[in-house]
């Protein structure tokens, strides 16, 4: 039974249908990339499967229970956690605050924890009195990311983590990846950034429109296939 | 010395204003509600006080002990089951449910109460005073005032200090991301309006206890408490009792020029802070 999956998932924000049918699968200990352009439907997968948007309950499972008519919050207690797009800080919680609201609504015994965040990302220890806001682009990405960790997930959800962010940070932000995995957690990450997606998930999915258009192991897809199901054109 | 006898009673007047106003810092700072029925819940709170006073021939504190949790649990409701539903992007149906509570309210405790004033009686406290150096201050102002910094002290001590204050501060910048962090928004609005009613619990106690109330003040105690929040920057709960404390002071000196300026010079104080500071004086930085 795979970790995570969605089954014929829908999603429609009034009137406009974003997602038809999207079938997606994580196993335990895996990463997946999906990648697309702008608009694919990528963060409303993510938003469908955190609970931001609700959904029909079996439309998504983890561990074969039904979740996709939970709340976001009742989401994140089973183990779910989400690094959303743009980070999404609190500006009125320091670094630190900011951290700890990410076990706010589930408090499980595991390997993250205050320590564990600081000794993966040690900037943010010096910084943990300032505003999250004040922080770079970059720290700021580690404290979201910290912040999700906080929950000690199953599954961690990153919503465009090297979104407008220099290369250099992007690859510091990807080095803590290992660890992240080496705790137990499954990764789906959303990316632009299709050499990065390549570089570190075992599978990627690709949407276009709202639909998965390809999917396999990186070595197994070429440049060809993917360029026709990213942009729906012939290269 | 009668001036400083004056604005030290206009200080302890501001600890009364600051207790009303409180609550209602509470609620906007937290959800950015406007409840148009806070003055109509604060003398609801009077009358469930003298409910109990009377009833049980209880001292007016202990009956506001048993009314704090009454008074949550309503509060929680209110918000739980009806002013949730008005939340979003229009500020519209917040103010209208509100200003159909308050009448609601209103009508509720005419029909029930009648139009009669009446006060709860706290025996000799009512006229015990303490000689404070040159000056003299009556027993009950002064609790109200010291009740309203240890209110102060408690709701900052919640919001800063505590996981649950952390929570409110959260879903006040982002109720979405706040939910990805497991907070219940609708839940923990129903708490902080729990708590604003505790507050306003506690307001009542002094309201009723100092002055004769009836069904139709609340309009003017609202009015009174929105000039010490906006006064003292949206949000701030500091600042709101010192928008307290500027009103009651305007209102004691307009009074001690002239009995007929009291109200007025209050609300004229309001004016004047506006035009400098239009924010408060203690603005909050995100907002």
């Amino acid at each position: 039974m795979p970790l995570l999956e969605t089954r014929n998932l829908f999603a429609r924000y009034g009137d406009f249908q974003a997602l038809f049918g999207v079938d997606l699968v994580l196993e335990a200990g895996e990463t997946i990339a999906v990648i697309g352009a702008n608009g694919a439907g990528k963060s409303t997968l993510m938003r469908s499967i955190s609970g931001v948007i609700p959904n029909k309950p079996e439309s998504v499972r983890l561990d074969g229970e039904a979740i996709g008519g939970l709340s976001s919050a009742r989401v994140v207690a089973r183990g779910i956690a989400m690094v959303p797009e743009g980070r999404r800080l609190f500006p009125s919680l320091t670094v630190e605050e900011n951290l700890l609201m990410g076990c706010y609504g589930r408090k499980v015994a595991g390997p993250w924890s205050l320590e564990t965040v600081y000794a993966l990302f040690p900037i943010l220890r010096e910084r943990r009195k300032q505003p999250g806001t004040a922080l770079s682009g970059g720290q700021q990405q580690m404290v979201a990311i910290g912040r999700a960790l906080m929950s000690n997930p199953r599954v961690l959800l990153c919503d465009e983590i090297s979104l407008g962010l220099a290369p250099v940070v992007i690859r510091d932000i990807y080095a803590a990846f290992p660890s992240i995995l080496g705790s137990g957690a499954s990764i789906v990450i959303v990316e632009q950034d299709i050499g990065q997606a390549m570089k570190v998930a075992d599978r990627v999915y690709c949407m276009m429109e709202g639909r998965v258009t390809l999917t396999g192991r990186p070595p197994d897809l070429s440049r060809q296939a993917i360029h026709e199901a990213y942009f729906g054109v012939h290269a | 010395m009668i001036w400083l006898d004056t604005i030290l009673q206009g200080v302890l007047l501001g600890g009364l204003y600051a207790l009303f106003a409180a609550g209602l810092s509470l609620v906007f700072g937290i959800m950015r509600l406007v409840n148009l029925a806070h003055g109509d819940l604060l003398v609801m709170a009077a009358f469930l006080i003298l409910v109990i006073v009377t009833m049980f021939g209880l001292n007016p504190f202990l009956a506001a002990l048993v009314a704090l949790p009454i008074m949550f649990a309503i509060g929680w409701s209110l918000q739980y089951f009806i002013l949730n539903r008005t939340l979003g992007d229009d500020i519209l149906p917040p103010l209208l449910v509100t200003f159909g509570l308050s009448i609601v309210i209103q009508n509720a405790l005419l029909e029930g109460f009648s139009a009669d004033s009446r006060r709860v009686p706290a025996g000799t406290l009512e006229t015990m005073s303490l000689p404070l150096g040159p000056v003299t201050v009556g027993l009950m102002p002064l609790l109200t005032f010291l009740s309203a910094v240890a209110v102060i002290v408690a709701l900052n001590q919640l919001f800063y200090r505590s996981e649950l204050g952390r929570a409110f501060r959260a879903t006040s910048d982002d109720a979405v991301t706040a939910g990805l962090m497991g907070v219940e928004p609708h839940r923990l609005f129903a708490t902080a309006t729990g708590i604003a009613m505790v507050v306003v619990t506690i307001a009542a106690l002094y309201l009723g206890t100092r002055a004769n109330f009836d069904p139709t003040i609340g309009p003017a105690r609202l009015i009174y408490a929105f000039e010490a929040v906006i006064i003292g920057g949206l949000g701030s709960l500091w600042g709101t009792l010192l928008g307290g404390i500027i009103i009651g002071v305007a209102q004691t000196v307009g009074a001690a020029i002239n009995p007929e300026w009291q109200i007025l010079s209050g609300h004229l104080a309001f004016l004047l802070v506006l035009l400098i500071r239009p924010r408060g004086l203690f603005p909050r930085a995100v907002d």
